[in-house]
């Protein structure tokens, strides 16, 4: 009986030992803007039951580790397999090619033009990341101030001048601290920079700040005259990310120009404490009524030493139903033309929620085909970090706008030449 | 407990008396300096040479071997200024900024933490009542993360922080202190003093209790004036312990940042950006990384502190020798 016992113990270590050294294990490292990583965690694991063979180990981290720590551990050569990130074209030369292990056809039906924001751009046609939530930047407006007001809310077609004077206006009659303002960020104020004339590109296609000088000018003087909350651009320094958001939950501004991975956010602490709704992004003197697409996505990285697991990992969240589950979960705008297509009802969404979400996803057909360029454009995240610091000096006086476009034209030069 | 350790010094004696035999006893020196030799060789000795290469070398690539040879281009960066007075005339704007500010902050810092920490070490050195617990008070902060000490006073004097719910209350009306560029350097400078008085205090006040009673009481029976006393018998026989807290804080001062980076961003726009947050920006937090930038500064910056703790081991050796 004992020897029995012992035999099958061994047999059991063994079975378990080969067993683990079969397992491929795959780490994921991954940030959440609400609960994308306890979603991807659950989904994950009905993709581990089905799939004996790979084991996946989600380290959820902060933003910041994304953006400063994951750069610096993938030219050591120590990074994860698969990442959730934000700067899509920055990191391409680290990137796995899925197009070997996948369907080709389905993913290029499925996620369009977003597989560009992946590529190194040239004839670069590789399928590096899925797209995993769409965001599009947008104003959110507190209706209740503007009823309190009497004034109307500007309607379709409006201006930034129309919303900056109706929003005076009702800061004034209802004493809010703040009548509009926009995060502390260069993808944030692209969108307003395109509608008053911004390039971003010049002829060759690389990135210039030509046409940036009209929006320029109109953010300072806004900043200057009070119409935008001096706080989110003058307190800080350097590039670093400034929102407004508790400043519009707070009641304290009218006009809040952010995005809609916001809704979320707004959804859970404004509550009833005021009506609000998404207007998307005003219009400008050049014409178009642009926001700025983005988001983050899944990119599997090529010193993996399990390129077939990381692929079939990536592919398993791109399928569509378990796409549209973690969309609806997460509470995402969804870059899946066919889950897009075939609408997302959002879990937990109160009707604002929905609504705003459903306006977000409305001005995604008003988005400059310029601003598509530029969320693609690989040094995107140089001349994000550019517009703040130079835009930022201009606001506190430091610098005047055109020396303040000339340092911006300069720095980019400069980055450039560095980068690889 | 002696019993425990007799044998085992034994143990330790056999191949330390056979290590002594082989290398001579002058050698053997070397051997019990090597395990800091090595950890001070890898970790600051190591990091400095390979500043050196980052300094001398291009692009964004984090390894060297994929770092082309750039000779002194970083420095000539750096260093392009019509006027070094003017920031604006300098190609590397923002590092001429980070030096201004740095020497006006350490200027600032260091004048009023060491005449504070004076007055308050002479006040705690009095038979004052509850001495020891005014002693922990002044001492208090230096505990303090200096990431907590920022975000308090970031609470205290934001726009709807607790300073502007006083004057507020007051009838006086509240500031946006931190969206000030003026009000926001003044402020980082009181709060680094606030944070780090009490480890100068601390020094201080050793240096005080040093001085012998008998010279007072001397001074006493002469009928010297309070004033005179303070000037003649205690600034003199303080002076080489203050100059030891004066080498200190401007090492210290020169190497600050992350409370002011928490505090304040470095802004507004770059009124508080001194050059430690310069380095960590260009090398770090921006895109592309600018490595070579970065090293090339922070080896400047090593060269000023090297300057500065050359004087301190001075002083250090010159009070040592009386």
């Amino acid at each position: 009986m004992k020897m029995t016992t012992m035999s099958t113990t061994a047999i059991a270590a063994l079975v378990a030992g080969a067993g683990m050294a079969s397992a491929q294990e795959v780490r994921f490292m991954c940030y959440s803007d609400g609960n994308e990583c306890e979603v991807y965690e659950d989904v994950l694991g009905r993709f581990e039951a089905e799939n004996p063979g790979i084991d996946v180990v989600i380290d959820v981290v902060p933003y910041q580790s994304i953006l400063e720590n994951l750069p610096v551990q993938l030219a050591a050569g120590t990074g994860p397999d698969i990442a959730k990130v934000t700067d899509l074209g920055g990191l391409n030369e680290y990137y796995l090619d899925l197009a070997p292990y996948v369907d080709r056809e389905y993913w290029e039906e499925s996620f369009g033009d977003t597989l560009d924001w992946y590529r190194a751009g040239g004839d670069d046609d590789g399928i590096y990341g899925m797209h995993s939530q769409l965001t599009i930047t947008g104003a959110f407006v507190n209706a209740t101030l503007f009823e309190q007001a009497g004034v109307e809310m500007p309607g379709e077609g409006a201006t930034w001048d129309d919303w900056a004077a109706a929003s005076r206006e009702v800061a004034e009659a209802t004493e809010a601290s703040f009548p509009m303002a926009i995060d502390r960020s260069g993808h944030r104020v692209a969108g307003p920079a395109i509608s008053y004339g911004a390039l971003y590109f010049d002829d060759e296609g690389n990135g210039s700040f030509e046409g940036f000088q009209p929006f320029a000018e109109a953010f300072v003087a806004w900043n200057e005259d009070g119409t935008m909350a001096r706080d989110v651009w003058a307190s800080q320094g350097g590039s670093t990310y400034q929102d407004a958001a508790q400043e519009f939950i707070n009641g304290d501004l009218v006009f809040y120009y952010s995005g809609s991975w916001q809704v979320g956010r707004m959804d859970e602490q404004v509550g009833d404490f005021f009506d609000w709704q998404v207007i998307g992004s005003p219009c400008g003197p050049a014409g178009p009524c642009s926001g700025m697409p983005g988001g983050a996505g899944v990119v599997g990285f090529e010193q993996t030493e399990n390129p077939e697991a990381v692929a079939a990992v990536i592919d398993y969240l791109a399928q569509e139903d378990v796409y549209a589950e973690v969309t609806a979960r997460t509470r995402n705008l969804p870059a899946h033309l066919g889950v897009a297509a075939a609408g997302v009802e959002f879990e937990n969404a109160s009707p604002a929620a929905q609504d705003a979400l459903n306006a977000f996803a409305a001005s995604l057909p008003d988005v400059s085909p310029i601003a598509f360029a530029y969320q693609g454009y690989a040094s995107n995240r140089a001349m994000f970090g550019i517009t703040v610091e130079r835009l930022s000096q201009a606001i506190v006086g430091e610098l005047t706008v055109a020396e303040a476009m000339e340092r911006a034209e300069d720095d980019l030069e400069a980055a450039m030449a560095e980068a690889n | 407990m002696l019993s425990i350790i007799s044998p085992l010094m034994r143990l330790i004696e056999i191949p330390m008396l056979a290590l002594q035999r082989l290398l001579g006893i002058n050698r053997l020196a070397w051997v019990f300096l090597l395990p800091n030799l090595v950890l001070f060789g890898l970790f600051a000795f190591l990091p400095v040479i390979l500043n050196f290469f980052y300094a001398t070398s291009g692009s964004d690539n984090v390894m060297l071997a994929d770092r082309p040879y750039v000779g002194a281009r970083n420095f000539v960066t750096l260093m392009d200024c019509s006027s070094y007075l003017d920031p604006n005339t300098c190609r590397e704007d923002k590092f001429w900024r980070a030096v201004w500010n740095t020497s006006w902050f350490v200027t600032l810092q260091v004048g009023f933490m060491v005449g504070f920490s004076l007055l308050t070490a002479i006040i705690l050195n009095r038979d004052i009542r509850a001495r020891g617990f005014f002693r922990s008070v002044f001492f208090f902060p230096v505990l303090l993360s200096p990431v907590v000490v920022a975000l308090i006073w970031k609470w205290i004097l934001q726009r709807e922080g607790v300073m502007n719910a006083f004057l507020d209350w007051t009838g006086i009306g509240g500031y946006n202190w931190l969206v000030d560029a003026q009000w926001a350097f003044t402020w980082s400078v009181f709060i680094s003093v606030w944070a780090h008085m009490g480890f100068y205090t601390l020094i201080l006040l050793a240096g005080l209790q040093a001085i012998p009673r008998d010279v007072y009481e001397a001074a006493t029976m002469d009928r010297a004036s309070p004033w005179r006393t303070f000037r003649r018998i205690t600034l003199p026989l303080l002076s080489p312990t203050m100059l030891v807290v004066l080498v200190l804080a401007l090492i210290k001062g020169v190497q600050t940042f992350d409370e002011i980076y928490a505090f304040t961003g470095g802004g507004p726009g770059t009124a508080t950006t001194f050059i430690i947050q310069y380095i960590y920006e260009e090398g770090f937090a921006g895109a592309p990384r600018l490595f070579g930038l970065a090293a090339a500064a922070s080896l400047m910056v090593a060269i000023v502190l090297l300057i500065l703790t050359l004087i301190q081991l001075w002083v250090n050796r010159r009070n040592a020798d009386g």
